[in-house]
């Protein structure tokens, strides 16, 4: 009975801590990038602009929920819940410290892998759904997008599997007690990140969405709360990413003196503020830059590295 | 995982038999999504956990999408007329029913002499797979990578552009 307790209270604790972390990533984001940019961002609500995420929300909530009346209504309403779910699905697997997983899955890795595959269908059929030729065409370029960048992102994880002999995150973490994986496994995490920015397609890989070609892209028709969640959505896959770089490459929760909990939450932030680095350096490529890419660069280098890695633990005997 | 086995097993069915009903393709394509995503459930509750997922990872999240791009890509809208017009008489129904009734009669002959494995026999984890797939069944892999070579041999002949534009 505790234990059922125990676990219905690490569910529910993580559902509401990711919600109000990916929605404050919202006020984080805009007064990063206001930083980086040497203006001020939004400061007037609250202290420091904070309650600006709160009224944001409310504005979001109020709003008319509108569903065009050309478009198709059962799928136009399902796909931002699919992206919300799937992202929600794949932090079941992570462990934030010894204590606090929902699962322990043996195929922990697999699991998150297939719930991103999972996530595509939110933004291909959104797109499908509004009847835009806009969205479509955003539509279009997330599928191919996401599909391209799905193979390499599982290859180059495939090196840390092998060094830690597991597809389970727990192991994989308890495997780096010696050494971060980053250094024996640089090039999988380079390829990791880059996959992750393109997988939640944000800047600089946010053709899906590109407002200055495509409107907004797949979201074009969507307001109120479905934009909502493919907004708060977008967030959500960012923490995602972001905790997983830190579980598979920088050690997860290990660390000296501070407690388990605050270095994993420390390390997540820190890959949170990348990404949003991210977006204020790199200007947007061209779409067939990004696929020649993907397909030119990473996916070499994603082989290469599993084809070293390998090679390197047949010689060791391992 | 008795339950869940049955529960997924319906709802593949049931899912699958709307998926061709459907008059909508992408309709039909969501349907065949949701079977998909089932039959994993399947393999999950009798103890394949890896079986599952390569089964959500390939067919629902890799090939389904390109399904749907397709679809998308050739604008295959309500107007597009009935894809299935022409499988509504009764005589093209009964070539396939025969073939059916065949297996669901090999089906039942097989449940009323328990030919059928037990289920719940332990969980077959990952290694395992990887170990039986490099072991004894090391020839068929080979095959089959023989056969996703030349289907890329073939695909990249077919897209290749006839002059020397590149």
């Amino acid at each position: 009975m505790i234990e059922i307790v125990r676990h219905l209270v690490i569910i529910f604790g993580l559902l509401f801590v990711l919600t109000t972390v990916s929605a404050g990533l919202i006020w984080l984001e805009r007064r990063l990038l206001a930083l980086w940019q040497d203006r001020y961002g939004p400061n007037r609500v609250g202290p420091f602009g904070l309650l600006q995420v709160a009224a944001d929300m409310i504005k979001i909530f109020a709003k008319e929920d509108w569903i065009p009346p050309f478009a198709d209504k059962p799928v136009f309403v399902i796909a931002p819940t699919i992206i919300m779910v799937a992202t929600f699905l794949s932090f079941a697997v992570i462990p934030f410290t010894p204590g606090i997983e929902v699962v322990s899955l043996d195929i922990g890795l697999l699991f998150f892998l297939a719930m991103s595959s999972l996530g595509v269908y939110s933004v291909v059929l959104a797109g499908w759904s509004s009847d835009n030729k806009y969205s479509l065409l955003g539509g279009i370029r997330a599928a191919a997008q996401m599909l391209s960048y799905e193979v390499f992102m599982g290859l180059s994880l495939m090196g840390t599997v092998m060094l830690a002999g597991s597809f389970n995150i727990r192991d994989i973490v308890e495997a780096q007690r010696g050494l971060w994986f980053c250094i024996p496994q640089f090039f999988g995490m380079v390829v990791f990140f880059i996959a992750g920015v393109a997988e939640t397609h944000r800047l600089p890989f946010d053709l899906p969405e590109s407002e200055n070609e495509l409107v907004a892209g797949f979201h074009t028709e969507y307001s109120g709360i479905k934009f909502g969640m493919f907004f708060v959505g977008e967030y959500l896959g960012i923490t995602l990413i972001s905790a997983l770089i830190t579980a598979l490459f920088f050690g997860g929760w290990l660390g000296p003196l501070l407690p388990p909990v605050v270095w994993f939450a420390l390390k997540t932030f820190f890959f949170i503020c990348l990404f949003i680095l991210l977006r204020a350096t790199y200007p947007r490529p061209r779409y067939d830059q990004l696929m020649a890419f993907g397909w030119k660069v990473m996916l070499p280098v994603a082989l290469l590295n599993l084809v070293v890695t390998g090679g390197i633990l047949l010689a060791k005997g391992a | 995982m008795v339950g869940i086995f049955y529960l997924s097993a319906v709802v593949a069915v049931l899912s699958t038999v709307l998926m061709l009903t459907r008059q909508h393709v992408v309709h039909a394509l969501l349907y065949l999504i949701v079977s998909l995503l089932a039959v994993a459930l399947v393999f999950f509750s009798l103890g394949a956990p890896f079986a599952a997922a390569l089964e959500v990872i390939i067919y629902a999240g890799a090939i389904m999408v390109l399904f749907v791009f397709v679809v998308m890509m050739l604008n295959l809208g309500p107007g597009s007329g009935d894809p299935a017009g022409e499988l509504r008489g009764f005589s093209q129904w009964i070539g396939p029913l025969l073939l059916a009734a065949v297996l669901l009669l090999e089906l039942l002959y097989a449940v009323r002499e328990m030919a059928v494995a037990p289920t719940g026999q332990g969980v077959i984890g990952p290694k395992a797979v990887g170990i039986a797939l490099y072991g004894p069944y090391l020839l068929g892999v080979e095959m089959i990578s023989f056969l996703l070579l030349a289907g890329l041999v073939g695909a990249y002949h077919l897209g290749r552009r006839g002059g020397g534009e590149e």
